[in-house]
């Protein structure tokens, strides 16, 4: 097994946090092999980031991703910049609010995942919202392990925020909640 | 009352993580009993420094921010000289200012630890983008003739386990050792298991014992003088000079400076056995071999993988210790390959080893790539293959 994810949208929205958290569920607590790497302009803010994680059973050599088996794009700009390495049958994800046009020969997967953070009083989590989502539609890591590397990740006192954001994007792609 | 060792512990944090190679390099070097950084920080080697700031003063040691890099290599050796174990890190640009004092350390015979996380240069370059351009200056970029130790490890668990291997050979041979990484392996996560106590070697460095008969640069039987701290009664005189056993200027004397730098290489040269350190793949039977290092290794071990399900007899040499040159062990894959390919994350720095060990023995065919990304497993693969039907 290995699965080739690639998070991308402007920076300051967490993609790179985005792949931290879905690394360290598969390597610190689903026992997967996991490898993040990411790239970034020079900006604090805006501009396109990108970040990768390859998730695997087996070491991992090459730290790079040529073509990506799930792409998700937060933003327009890193959707038309990063968004054409994919595999055939790669699994798209968008933000439907912030990527308008996107290839309509790939089908891709909404998640309104900045409109839902906005719901939750907070569009900060946003990018959690997103890793939710991706999580229960790809399954590459387990909920439980997950939520454990999220709420390690965040200060305390956004735990509970982080926690409910998580749900509702595993909610959108039709998961069960965790339970609590 | 916490023991230093438990206060590490604590200090480290969960047992399993998921961190940077530039983490790792921190978790190392307190591992190793560092207790002293001194730094500038530069991308992509800061997380180094962050560490070791967070770190440092929670375990009772010293972190120093200090105004440059010159004066973080000053800070190094003289903390070294009170007989605490030292690391900096820093990138190409902040490498280039630390060759002075480097030298001084080499000749002043102080054990420090030196991380260069390699961006492009020359000059600033590419800040956040990975390089290998700084290999030849490890060996030759400060001035006179010495040898150098320089370790390049592959992965963030390695990093680690190497930086405690970088500590123990600076104590045990009192040199600066140097653990050269790029910036793709210092900001890349993986998963990194901190070792126990028990899983790992400690070395400290050989020390004086009677003050009577002390004579600060009278070698021991491996060519290393035993060490007295700074402050501990014994007489010691520290210079850059040429100088004698009692560690006085002695700047005129032939004999005196061909015995002194002899005697500083030689106590590295002796010790390959302690400091030569390699990964051989398919060794046996291998006709096409990659040698490389560093980052790029890792893609080879895909690309060799891939080369043999096409039924090419592909191998690799990952060299993790770069000087001394390991000149034997590529020889003796010289004997047995038709040829070599040899990527590199530079214009070609480790080829000329590399041919001056195989002389001419078989095809070395270099493999530049330069601006921040690392070869792809499809272009050396197709390199590998284009070797097959080069003749010998």
């Amino acid at each position: 097994m290995k699965r080739e994810i690639r998070i991308c949208g402007f920076g300051g929205q967490g993609v790179i946090t985005a792949a931290v958290i879905l690394g360290k569920a598969a390597a610190v607590h689903d026992g997967l092999t996991a490898c993040q790497v990411q790239s970034y302009g020079p900006e604090a803010r805006g501009g396109a980031a990108r970040a990768e994680v390859i998730i695997a059973d087996q070491p991992i050599g090459y730290p790079g991703i040529h073509l990506a088996d799930v792409l998700v794009a937060m933003s327009q700009e890193a959707y038309n910049r990063y968004g054409r390495a994919i595999k055939p049958g790669a699994m798209v994800i968008i933000d439907p609010d912030l990527v308008f046009q996107h290839d309509e020969a790939r089908p891709v997967t909404p998640v309104r995942a900045t409109k839902i953070a906005e719901g939750l009083g907070n569009t900060v989590v946003a990018n959690i919202v997103m890793l939710g989502a991706v999580a229960a539609l790809t399954r590459v890591v387990s909920p439980e392990a997950l939520l454990a590397a999220t709420l390690e990740s965040v200060p305390a006192r956004f735990r509970e925020l982080n926690r409910r954001a998580l749900e509702a994007g595993m909610q959108v792609a039709g998961v069960p909640v965790l339970a609590q | 009352m916490s023991t230093h060792r438990e206060l590490i512990r604590r200090a480290l944090g969960p047992r399993v993580q998921f961190v940077q190679g530039d983490d790792a390099c921190a978790y190392g070097a307190v591992l190793a009993g560092c207790t002293f950084f001194a730094g500038y920080p530069i991308t992509p080697a800061t997380e180094v420094a962050e560490r070791m700031a967070e770190i440092l003063p929670r375990i009772g040691g010293c972190y120093i921010q200090m105004e440059d890099e010159i004066a973080s290599m000053g800070a190094l050796v003289g903390a070294s000289w009170t007989g605490a174990k030292v690391m900096t890190s820093t990138s190409g640009p902040g490498f280039s200012l630390m060759q002075e004092n480097l030298g001084y350390a080499i000749m002043t015979e102080t054990p420090c630890v030196v991380v260069n996380v390699q961006r492009s240069g020359p000059s600033t370059g590419q800040p956040t983008m990975g390089a290998y351009g700084d290999m030849m200056q490890a060996r030759w970029g400060t001035h006179g003739d010495h040898e150098i130790i320089m370790l390049c490890p592959a992965s963030v668990q390695e990093v680690l386990e190497i930086t405690i291997v970088a500590f123990n050979l600076a104590e045990r041979l009192r040199t600066p050792v140097l653990v050269f990484i790029d910036g793709e392996l210092g900001h890349m996560r993986e998963r990194l298991v901190i070792p126990d106590d028990d899983e790992f070697e400690l070395v400290e460095r050989p020390r004086a014992t009677d003050r009577a008969s002390y004579r600060p640069f009278a070698p021991g039987p491996d060519l290393v003088p035993p060490f007295a701290p700074f402050g501990s009664g014994f007489r010691t005189f520290v210079t850059g000079l040429t100088h004698n056993e009692e560690g006085l200027p002695r700047a005129s004397s032939a004999a005196v400076h061909d015995q002194l730098v002899r005697r500083l290489a030689a106590k590295i040269t002796n010790h390959l056995d302690l400091i030569t350190r390699y990964e051989e793949f398919y060794a046996d039977d291998c006709e096409i071999a990659i040698v490389a290092y560093g980052i790029t290794a890792r893609t080879c071990r895909d690309v060799v993988e891939e080369a043999r399900r096409r039924g090419i007899k592909a191998g690799l040499l990952r060299l993790i210790s770069i000087w001394p040159f390991p000149e034997h062990i590529v020889a003796r894959w010289a004997e047995r390959v038709r040829a070599m390919l040899v990527p590199e994350m530079n214009l070609g720095q480790i080829v000329h080893p590399i041919r001056e060990a195989v002389a001419g023995r078989c095809v070395v065919k270099p493999y530049a790539r330069i601006g921040g990304e690392l070869h792809t497993p499809a272009e050396l693969l197709e390199a590998l293959e284009a070797l097959q039907w080069q003749p010998a």
